[in-house]
């Protein structure tokens, strides 16, 4: 058990995501927001994707900087892999996302996580991205996420906290669930 | 419009245990007031249930203010008719005011207090108790409009029997106490079921050979109030139990429909183009479910163990749920044959007739344990009204005398003594 004397810090501000959840219960229009990312082709296979302003809480927001993300596909495909293929970075998105809702659950469940990490992995047969088959799916057909946690709590509360974070990651929701994709040119 | 109204200090709309409980609490007071009733006295229980439904509670819980409990087997549970029966007859022990076949059109305010449009007349009152219940109007999800034609759908309140379904295989969406029985029972009847599951909440029927509301009664579960809820919206909103009650006490749960030949399948995502897709989170929402029983059965082991209780079995652990690997994404519901969906998606309340705006955003009264903003204006009879047990009939026992002396103090403030 975590000693009183040492509160639990996981670097997760709790405190103000319960006042955001109550504050927006009470607002829903300010929950609206947006998030944008801008794609240009740079040559071959490779694209360079920017992050910069997304809309929330009734406004226009900045990140602190543009982060930007390079993606390739690799030698093996005839690329010259300058980046991470667009799947991996998918994988690097639920696992991140997964992350950050351990952590904040630990928080809220004042339990103090010590190491965390997170080996994801998802099988794909390419056969179908080849067009060579038209009975296998582009996609992931299986994804695995295995977490080693390293925390004050027993094996069933981390069970628990894995399973919270899944339960409220808007990555994990977006790759087990259908979603709407409208793309449009011009 | 001025029609005529009738003044009376409360009206309570609905004649089922909640109303009838909260008439009880009035007569004890010596209030006067009108139970008015859209149907017959118990109206939800008689002609919205399917057919071989009984009480998730055993008898000896179902009690109501100023009677004991019904039945001859205090651990049995009641069949419709029976509720229908018990609540019928409790209406005529208490003589409650109701006036049947009287359904209200319209609520609104008035000058002294509020006003009650019904097709058969209308009140002014002091106070106003609503208590229609919170499972008037089955929520069927978006996606049953892209089901196509060829398929039956019925949802909780529409369906009565298997024997009404024809032979084709049937896609039951949800996995409350409601979804496991009829995809139980219409598996038993010969048909291949596949059942749509998302969060649930697991249970087994008989712990360490006790009923678990029993073990939920001992351990103090059922009187958990409000401010020991640590996510009040969703202790009001979280699924039934898969539970039944049978004569031989038998528990329900995946694991069991899974042996029986039924095929689980995730939450239902969409249907597009004639196909149901499934989320890929069931095998999270399985193991959250597991976690919290067996949190539930930690809870009465720790409570046994610190009374000392002699006269229960040795403690259990059940099977974790066995999720099927890998569970099926989609279903092409013409070329798989589904004949029938049966939407066990859970329900909501109609207030369509109430002009008075204390509805929140998802259309559901705002309220503090049954008072609502609105003065002299009360709800009773739904889930985790004031405390856990609020979600049962033996909840109406202290929440109707609680709530009646909220509403008397307000009468005796608009000058009406008893």
């Amino acid at each position: 058990m975590t000693d009183i004397d040492t509160p639990v810090n996981n670097g997760v501000n709790t405190e103000a995501l319960l006042g955001a959840r109550e504050a927006l219960s009470g607002a829903p229009e300010a929950a609206e927001f947006t998030w944008t990312a801008n794609c240009s082709w740079v040559d071959g296979t490779f694209s360079q994707t920017t992050v910069d302003g997304f809309s929330g809480l009734g406004q226009e927001h900045h990140h602190k900087t543009s982060y930007s993300f390079g993606a390739d596909h690799p030698e093996c495909f005839a690329s010259e892999d300058r980046g991470a293929t667009p799947p991996e970075i998918l994988l690097a998105a639920l696992a991140s996302c997964l992350t950050a809702g351990v952590a904040s659950v630990a928080q809220h469940r004042q339990i103090q996580l010590r190491s965390v990490t997170a080996t994801v992995e998802g099988k794909m047969n390419v056969l179908g991205i080849l067009g060579a088959d038209p009975d296998i799916r582009n996609g992931f057909n299986d994804v695995t996420v295995h977490f080693d946690i390293d925390a004050d709590a027993s094996s069933e509360d981390i069970q628990a906290l894995v399973a919270q974070s899944q339960k409220r990651s808007a990555v994990y929701d977006m790759v087990t669930n259908p979603t709407r994709v409208a793309v449009e040119v011009g | 419009m001025a029609a005529p109204a009738t003044y009376i200090p409360v009206v309570i709309i609905g004649a089922g245990h909640a109303g009838l409980a909260m008439s009880f609490r009035l007569t004890e007071r010596s209030f006067d007031h009108v139970v008015l009733e859209r149907g017959e006295v118990a109206n939800s229980w008689r002609t919205e249930r399917w057919d071989s439904l009984r009480l998730l509670t055993p008898n000896w819980q179902n009690q109501l203010p100023g009677i004991g409990c019904p039945g001859e087997d205090p651990d049995g549970y009641m069949t419709m008719t029976e509720v229908a029966e018990f609540i019928t007859e409790y209406a005529s022990a208490i003589a409650a005011p109701v006036r049947v076949r009287t359904t209200v059109t319209r609520v609104g305010v008035h000058a002294r207090g509020y006003i009650v449009e019904t097709d058969r007349g209308n009140w002014t009152c002091d106070a106003l108790v609503i208590a229609s219940g919170g499972s008037n109007i089955a929520n069927v999800p978006a996606a049953s409009a892209e089901v196509p034609d060829s398929i039956t759908q019925l949802d909780a309140m529409t369906y009565r029997s298997p024997n009404d379904l024809d032979d084709r295989p049937v896609l039951v969406v949800g996995a409350s106490a409601t979804g496991v029985q009829l995809t139980d029972e219409i598996n038993r009847s010969g048909r291949s079921v596949t059942i749509s599951v998302g969060e649930h909440v697991r249970m087994p029927r008989s712990y360490r050979g006790r009923d678990v509301f029993w073990w939920m009664e001992q351990a103090g579960v059922l009187d958990e109030g409000l401010d020991q809820l640590d996510d009040l919206v969703r202790a009001r909103r979280v699924p039934s139990p898969q539970l039944i009650g049978t004569p031989e006490h038998r528990s329900i749960d995946l694991n069991a429909l899974a042996d029986q030949g039924v095929e689980i399948v995730g939450r239902l995502g969409r249907i597009t183009d004639g196909v149901a897709q499934f989320s890929g989170s069931l095998p999270n929402v399985c193991t959250m479910a597991d976690l919290k029983m067996n949190r539930l059965l930690q809870r009465f082991d720790d409570w046994a163990e610190s009374t000392g209780a002699s006269e229960v079995g040795p403690p259990e652990r059940f099977d974790p749920t066995k999720v099927p690997s890998p569970a099926r994404l989609e279903l092409d519901l013409a070329e798989d044959g589904i004949g029938t969906i049966v939407w066990a998606t859970g329900y909501r309340p109609d207030y369509s007739w109430l002009d008075i705006p204390v509805l929140d955003r998802k259309g559901r009264i705002r309220h503090d344990g049954g008072v609502t903003d609105a003065p002299g204006m009360y709800v009773t009879g739904l889930n985790v009204l004031r405390r856990r047990r609020s979600s049962f009939i033996g909840g109406a026992v202290r929440d109707s005398e609680e709530v009646s002396v909220h509403l008397g103090r307000h009468l005796e403030e608009a000058g009406v003594h008893a």
